[in-house]
C-alpha cells in the first residue's frame, strides 16, 4: 500500500510542486441530456480524481450499456437527482492535476435552474458550456453563456460535445462555432462583458479531447478541455492580483480589464467612479471591515479579506462613508507582519491613528476611492418564490453589512431567448432584469464591472429571510432617489420607497399625550432630525364632532409618507406614547429622556429604518 | 500523544505569501475559511465550533486561532462525546484546548449511554442517531447556540457536495436539500428567526489532500492514532478492529500485532484501521497519492443504506 514510496517518487519534490499549485474555479451548466454530469465524471476518472470503491459502488447501475461505467453517477449527489436522473442543485467537485488545483461549480442547465447557475458562475474564472454536437445550440447553452457573461466569468470554454453523434465531423463542429460565435457577440453586446471564447470539440462519453487528445478528429489540432483549464488565468490573476509592480510606481500599472469601453449603456451615470478613478485599470484596494479586534487596550485592528488590489504599511486609506484618512502601520497575521498583502488574503490591519471604524466600512486606497451611494441601478437575478414586489422594503447584503433597500423601479426584464429587454411589472423566480433601487444607508461601493466583490450584493426578504436576489451593481448615485429618476418613469407617481429614501422614516402614525411643552419638544427633535411630520391636535373641535374623523386624517397623513403627531396636551406628570401598537410611559420630568425614549419607540416599529434619526 | 508544539510555529517559510509570487491553492483555501470564521463571529450572536478532535477539526481550530489573531476565539468548543472515542483522542482533546486557551464544553448524551446504547445491540444507524445527532441537537438546543461550525468538507460524500457553506437549518435541526439559500460570491445569509440555526462549514472547498498538506506546512499537532505504529488489533479478513473498552470479541479471537493507522477517526466500534508504514505526515501524504478507496471507506456508518450520509444529515446529523 505504502508503494509510493518507490525510489523515483520523492515526496518533498511533490510537497514543493504543491505549494506551487494556484486554483482555479469554473462552472458548468448542463441540460438532462447534453452530457454535462458524464462530461465531469470523465474528467474526475480521467484524471484520477475518484477512487477504486466510489466507481464500485456504481459500476453496473445507471442508463449505460453493461460493462460502461455511467460517469453521470459520479457526480448526481442527492437522491431525488439519482431517482429524476437530473441535477437539481450545485454540487461542488474537487480534483488536482500536476498544474492546479480545480473547483466545479456543477449546476443544471434547465430555465428554471437559472438561479443555480448563476450561483456556480459567481465564483467562476471559466464557464464549461456544452453544446450537443447533435442538437446544435439550444436555448441551454445560451442561457449558461448569458448568465456566466452577467457574472463577469471571463472565460468561456464552448465544448462541442457528443461528437461521436456526428461521426467526428469538423463541418458540423466549425458550424456550431459560428452560430454560438453571433450568440456571444449578441450576448456581449446585452452584458458589456467580452468573454474569451474557447471551442473544443469533445466527446464526454469516449473520451476525446476531454483529457486526452482525440486519434478520431485530426482536423483538431488545439488543447483538450482540460490543457485549457490548465493554462487559463486565474481568478487572482484576472480580477484581484496586485498589479502594482514591485517597486514601481503604483499608478504605472497594466491598464488591464477597463470597462469604459465595452460598456454599451448609453448615458454615464453621475458618478461612474471610473470618472475620477486614476489608476486605471489597476484593481484600485478594497477592505472590507469585517471585524474590529480589540484584545487589549495596546491593539486595536480591522480584521477583513481584501477584495480588490493590495496594501503595504505607509499606504494611505480613506475609510467610507466617513470619508476619514488614515496610513497603515501594520498587517497583523498569525503568521507575523506583511511587508505587503494582496488579495484574496485574509489579514488585520493597524492604523497610524484612532478613528472610528466599525464592521461594514469599507478601506479604499485614498487615492482611488469608491462611491458613496444612495441608490443604484443594478443588474438581478431573481431567485426567491415570491416574486419582487416593488415598493417593498429588502435587506441589501454587501461585503461586510447589511442595510435596507428599496426596489424603487424595475427598468426592464430581459428575455433570454431573443436577448430583449421588456418592460416588467414584477421579476419572478429564475427571472432576470434591470432595477433602481434606493438605499435607506449610504453604502460604499464600486460597479460589478469593475469589481466582482464591492460591485455584488444579495437581497435578503426580511420576512422569510430568504435570499430573494443576486445583484451586480451597473452604476452608483450621491443622491437618494437619483438611480429610479433616471428611469423612463421619471415623471410617474411618486413611490412610498422613494419618499422613504428621501426622509429616512416610513409614513406612520404616533399619539402622544403629555405636557404641552414636552410635546413640542418632541415635535423640534423630530423636526431635528429631518423627519417630516405632520401635528394633528386631538382635542380640536372638528375631531370632537365626528370622532372617526381623526382616524382618516392621520391616515391619509401616514399614507402620503408622513409622520402624523397625534397629540393630546395634559398635565400629568408622565407622557404616554403609541405607535403601531406598541406604547410606552415615561416620566415627564426627564424631557431630554423622554424625548429619547419617544425616537426609540419609532426605531423599535420600524418607522424610523435606521438607528441614525433614533439618536438624538 | 502527539502534542508536540510546545512553540507556537510562527515564521514558516511558505506562510508569508511574497508580492511577486501567485499564492498558493493552500493560501487561497486559508483566506477564504478565514473569512468565514470572521463573518459568523461577527453575524451571530451565539456560535459554537464543533470539535471533533480529527485532522480536519484541527486545521479549524487552527484556522480559527488566525482569523482572530492576537484576540482568542470569540466562541467556545463543543465536542460531542458519544463514550465511544478512543481514548488517546480525548487526551489529546483536552490537551488541545488547554494549549489554544479555548473553553471546552463537552456533552454525552447521558440517558442513552447510561442505557447502554452501542452499535452492536442496536444497527450503527440508530446508535448514530441516538449518540451523535440526539447529543448535538440536545446540546445546541441546551446552550442555545445559533450557530455551529463543523469540519465537513464536500468532497468527502456525495450528499456533502451539495451543502451550502452556511447551511440552514429548520427548529428541529433538520436539513432541506431542496430547499436551501442560493450562496453567491461570498455573500452569505445569515437571517435566521429565532429557534432556527445555521451549521457553517469553513472547510468546504478543502479535500484531504489539502488538509493534510496544510497539516504538514503548518506543523499542526495532530492524534497519534493517524501514524502508523504496531498497535494490537483484531483482524478479520481485511478489517483491522482496535481493541478498545467495547469491543466484543469472538471466541479464539486473539488480538495480534499489526503495523497500522487510522485514515479517520470515529468511534472506536466503527473505525476500521488500515494496514501502513506511514509513520510521518509526509510519509501520510505519499500514502495518499497511491490510495484508491476514498477517505470513509473505513466508516461503516456511511454505507449501512442506499444514500445514508445525506439521510443522516436531513435528521440533523453534521
Amino acid at each position: 500500500m505504502a508503494a509510493a514510496t518507490a525510489s523515483s517518487f520523492s515526496i518533498d519534490e511533490f510537497l514543493e510542486r504543491e505549494r506551487q499549485k494556484d486554483l482555479l474555479r469554473f462552472s458548468t451548466a448542463g441540460s438532462v441530456d447534453d452530457g454535462k454530469s458524464t462530461l465531469i465524471g470523465r474528467l474526475l476518472y480521467d484524471t484520477q480524481s475518484v477512487y477504486e470503491d466510489q466507481v464500485r459502488s456504481i459500476e453496473g447501475k445507471g442508463t449505460t450499456a453493461p460493462g460502461q461505467i455511467d460517469f453521470a453517477l459520479l457526480t448526481d449527489g442527492l437522491r431525488a437527482e439519482r431517482e429524476q436522473g437530473i441535477t437539481i442543485d450545485v454540487a461542488y467537485r474537487y480534483f488536482s492535476t500536476a498544474r492546479r488545483k480545480f473547483i466545479i461549480a456543477d449546476t443544471p442547465g434547465h430555465e428554471q435552474y437559472t438561479r443555480n447557475m448563476a450561483t456556480g458562475a459567481s465564483t467562476a474564472d471559466a464557464a464549461v458550456v456544452l453544446i450537443d454536437a447533435s442538437k446544435g445550440v439550444l436555448i441551454q447553452s445560451r442561457r449558461h453563456a448569458y448568465i456566466a457573461s452577467l457574472l463577469r466569468v471571463r472565460h468561456i470554454l464552448a465544448a462541442v460535445n457528443k461528437m461521436d453523434l456526428v461521426g467526428y465531423d469538423e463541418g458540423a463542429f466549425r458550424a456550431i462555432k459560428a452560430d454560438f460565435s453571433a450568440v456571444l457577440d449578441q450576448i456581449a453586446a446585452d452584458t458589456g462583458t467580452p468573454a474569451e471564447v474557447h471551442f473544443v470539440p469533445v466527446s464526454a462519453l469516449a473520451g476525446d479531447n476531454v483529457v486526452h487528445r482525440s486519434a478520431a478528429m485530426p482536423w483538431y489540432a488545439g488543447p483538450t478541455l482540460l490543457e485549457l483549464l490548465e493554462s487559463l488565468p486565474s481568478a487572482q490573476q484576472t480580477h484581484t492580483a496586485p498589479l502594482r509592480l514591485a517597486d514601481k510606481d503604483p499608478s504605472a500599472g497594466t491598464p488591464a480589464l477597463h470597462p469604459t469601453d465595452k460598456d454599451p449603456s448609453a448615458g454615464t451615470p453621475a458618478l461612474h467612479p471610473t470618472d475620477k478613478d486614476p489608476s486605471v485599470g489597476t484593481p484600485a484596494f478594497r477592505f472590507p471591515v469585517q471585524r474590529v479586534l480589540r484584545p487589549n487596550h495596546a491593539f486595536r485592528g480591522f480584521a477583513g479579506q481584501i477584495a480588490s488590489g493590495s496594501i503595504r504599511p505607509g499606504d494611505s486609506i480613506t475609510v467610507l462613508p466617513s470619508g476619514r484618512h488614515a496610513k497603515v502601520k501594520r498587517i497583523v497575521t498569525w503568521d507575523g507582519d506583511l511587508d505587503e498583502a494582496s488579495a484574496p488574503l485574509s489579514v488585520t490591519l493597524v492604523l497610524d491613528r484612532e478613528i472610528d471604524i466599525s464592521r461594514g466600512d469599507l478601506m479604499v486606497a485614498s487615492d482611488a476611492q469608491a462611491t458613496v451611494a444612495r441608490s443604484i441601478k443594478a443588474a438581478l437575478v431573481w431567485m426567491d418564490q415570491r416574486p419582487l414586489d416593488l415598493g417593498r422594503r429588502y435587506l441589501l447584503k454587501h461585503t461586510s453589512q447589511t442595510a435596507p433597500a428599496f426596489l424603487a423601479a424595475i427598468d426592464y426584464r430581459t428575455g433570454l431567448a431573443a436577448l430583449d429587454h421588456v418592460p416588467a411589472q414584477t421579476l419572478r423566480m429564475n427571472d432576470i432584469g434591470a432595477v433602481s433601487l434606493n438605499l435607506l444607508r449610504p453604502i460604499a461601493l464600486d460597479v460589478y464591472a469593475e469589481n466582482r466583490s464591492t460591485g455584488a450584493f444579495i437581497l435578503i426578504d426580511p420576512e422569510s429571510n430568504a435570499t430573494a436576489a443576486a445583484g451586480m451593481i451597473t452604476a452608483a448615485f450621491s443622491d437618494p432617489g437619483a438611480a429610479a429618476d433616471d428611469a423612463a418613469d421619471a415623471w410617474g407617481r411618486v413611490t412610498a420607497g422613494e419618499r422613504e429614501a428621501r426622509w429616512g422614516h416610513r409614513g406612520g402614525v404616533i399619539e402622544i399625550s403629555g405636557p404641552l411643552k414636552l410635546i413640542d419638544s418632541i415635535e423640534r427633535s423630530l423636526f431635528a432630525v429631518g423627519a417630516v411630520t405632520s401635528r394633528i391636535e386631538a382635542d380640536d373641535d372638528a375631531f370632537l364632532l365626528h370622532p372617526s374623523l381623526l382616524e382618516i386624517v392621520s391616515g391619509i397623513a401616514a399614507r402620503s409618507g408622513l409622520l402624523a403627531l397625534v397629540v393630546r396636551a395634559d398635565e400629568d406628570v408622565t407622557l404616554a406614547a403609541r405607535a403601531e401598537g406598541v406604547e410606552i410611559t415615561v416620566g415627564a420630568a426627564d424631557s431630554i429622556q423622554a424625548v429619547a425614549a419617544v425616537h426609540q419607540l419609532l426605531h423599535r416599529t420600524g418607522i424610523f429604518i435606521s438607528s441614525e434619526k433614533a439618536d438624538l | 500523544m502527539l502534542v508536540a508544539e510546545t512553540e507556537t510555529p510562527r515564521q514558516s517559510p511558505s506562510a508569508l505569501p511574497r508580492s511577486s509570487q501567485p499564492l498558493s491553492h493552500l493560501r487561497l483555501l486559508e483566506a477564504e475559511s478565514i473569512h468565514i470564521l470572521r463573518e459568523v463571529a461577527s453575524e451571530f450572536e451565539r456560535p459554537v465550533m464543533l470539535y471533533s478532535i480529527g485532522k480536519d477539526s484541527s486545521v479549524m481550530l487552527r484556522l480559527a486561532q488566525k482569523a482572530f489573531y492576537p484576540a482568542p476565539i470569540p466562541f467556545p468548543l463543543l465536542h460531542i462525546d458519544t463514550g465511544f472515542k478512543f481514548a488517546e483522542m480525548l487526551a489529546f482533546r483536552d490537551e488541545m484546548a488547554r494549549q489554544v486557551g479555548a473553553k471546552l464544553l463537552v456533552w454525552r448524551n447521558e440517558p442513552a449511554i447510561a442505557a447502554g446504547t452501542n452499535p452492536m445491540v442496536l444497527d450503527t444507524k440508530r446508535c448514530c442517531a441516538l449518540l451523535k445527532t440526539q447529543a448535538l441537537l440536545d446540546a445546541l438546543r441546551h446552550y442555545n447556540f445559533d450557530a455551529a461550525f463543523g469540519g465537513a468538507r464536500r468532497d468527502e460524500e456525495k450528499s456533502r457536495a451539495k451543502e451550502r457553506i452556511y447551511s440552514f437549518r429548520d427548529a428541529a435541526g433538520q436539513w432541506d436539500p431542496k430547499n436551501q439559500r442560493p450562496e453567491l460570491w461570498n455573500l452569505y445569509n445569515a437571517r435566521i428567526h429565532s429557534g432556527e440555526s445555521i451549521r457553517v462549514f469553513p472547510l468546504s472547498n478543502w479535500t484531504e489532500m489539502d488538509v493534510w498538506q496544510y497539516i504538514h506546512e503548518e506543523k499542526i499537532p495532530v492524534v497519534d492514532l493517524y501514524f502508523a505504529k504496531e498497535r494490537p488489533m483484531y483482524v478479520r479478513g481485511d478489517a483491522l478492529m482496535p481493541i478498545e473498552q467495547s469491543f466484543v470479541a469472538l471466541p479464539g479471537e486473539r488480538p495480534q500485532m499489526v503495523k497500522c493507522r487510522l485514515r479517520s477517526l470515529g468511534c472506536s466500534p466503527c473505525t476500521g484501521a488500515m494496514r501502513s508504514d506511514a509513520d510521518t505526515i509526509p510519509a501520510i501524504i505519499a500514502e495518499l497519492i497511491s490510495f484508491r478507496s476514498s477517505e470513509r471507506a473505513n466508516r461503516v456508518i456511511d454505507h449501512d443504506q442506499e444514500g445514508s450520509m445525506e439521510i443522516k444529515k436531513r435528521e440533523g446529523y453534521f
